[in-house]
């Protein structure tokens, strides 16, 4: 809390504990930082705002989920055919 | 790695997996006493000539045969749990490295800062060079920095696999659509052997897995080499 955003983006060095997922599977935790990243992209972006913050969610879900997952998912959100909800 | 013939486990290289040897050893002591008292009692029985008809019960042993095993467990059950939770202790990992299985080799992944990914297949026996480790060696390995928390993430992109370094103490299944996460701290530089954990097919035993920890400045050049090499 008392380090900006940025700063914490700075000095990133891998994904942080989270809480939120403190068991073995970490499958949600990998899905959930994807969502998060393009869900603060059209939400930042919809109001004219910088989207720099959501640089967040994106090193997290680099860091976390495979590479071929991820580019999966882009796929299906260019195609318009991914199941999440954006 | 293994040695021809061993019994007992490898050396430790990680805080965990020596704490796992000493609970072992501990354990496995007491069995050891257990087995030799039960052995010189049946002996003893099998073996006298001596017959006695008019003991019908005794109030002493019944209580020492109860009391006795009960501490012995619970001597086994306090360092157990103790272990047990120091396993599922929160860690503050300084690393990320995704393990992916496939049939029939690995593949590591590095992607907190670039996008560094490779393939570690095994090397055959007949390409292997004087001194290397049959059905053991890979031609890239996971080279991770020592002393420092590293976090797997294990997933597979095919049938179930699991990858284990027994040297680390460390060993996850690999299941597709899931990722499974799994830490060490490799205490000493060194190279640490694995294999594939879970039936997976024809080459289910050539798929091992080679851990190497270095020191972080020879990391950070590997890393810049192999993204190089990419």
């Amino acid at each position: 809390m008392s380090e900006t955003i940025e700063e914490k983006i700075k000095s990133y060095r891998t994904a942080p504990f989270d809480a939120r997922f403190p068991n073995t599977n970490q499958t949600r935790n990998c899905f959930q930082n994807y969502l998060d990243y393009h869900r603060c992209n059209k939400a930042l972006s919809a109001t004219d705002q910088d989207v720099a913050p959501c640089d967040w969610y994106q090193r997290v879900y680099k860091s976390l989920c495979p590479m071929s997952w991820v580019s999966k998912w882009d796929e299906a959100i260019e195609s318009g055919s991914f199941p999440g909800k954006i | 790695m293994a040695h021809p013939s061993q019994l007992g486990f490898q050396d430790a290289a990680s805080p965990v997996m020596e704490e796992l040897l000493h609970f072992h050893d501990h354990a496995l002591m007491i069995v050891f006493m257990i087995s030799t008292l039960v052995l010189y009692i049946i002996i003893a029985m099998v073996t006298t000539d001596l017959t006695n008809k008019y003991i019908l019960d005794s109030q002493e042993i019944e209580v020492i045969w109860t009391v006795l095993p009960g501490l012995i467990l619970i001597l086994i059950a306090l360092p157990s749990l103790r272990i047990l939770y120091l396993m599922d202790e929160i860690n503050d990992p300084h690393l990320t490295i995704k393990a992916m299985g496939h049939q029939w080799y690995w593949s590591y992944e590095y992607t907190d800062y670039e996008e560094l990914g490779f393939d570690s297949y095994m090397i055959p026996t007949q390409d292997l060079s004087p001194g290397q480790f049959r059905l053991l060696e890979t031609d890239h390995r996971m080279v991770v920095p020592s002393e420092s928390p590293v976090r797997v993430l294990v997933s597979a992109e095919d049938v179930l696999h699991s990858w284990a370094v027994p040297a680390l103490g460390v060993k996850m299944d690999a299941v597709p659509g899931r990722l499974n996460q799994t830490a060490f701290v490799a205490s000493r530089s060194g190279v640490y052997y694995g294999q594939c954990s879970e039936i997976c097919g024809a080459n289910h035993s050539f798929m091992p897995i080679v851990v190497e920890a270095v020191p972080l400045e020879h990391f950070e050049n590997w890393s810049s080499l192999m993204l190089e090499d990419a």
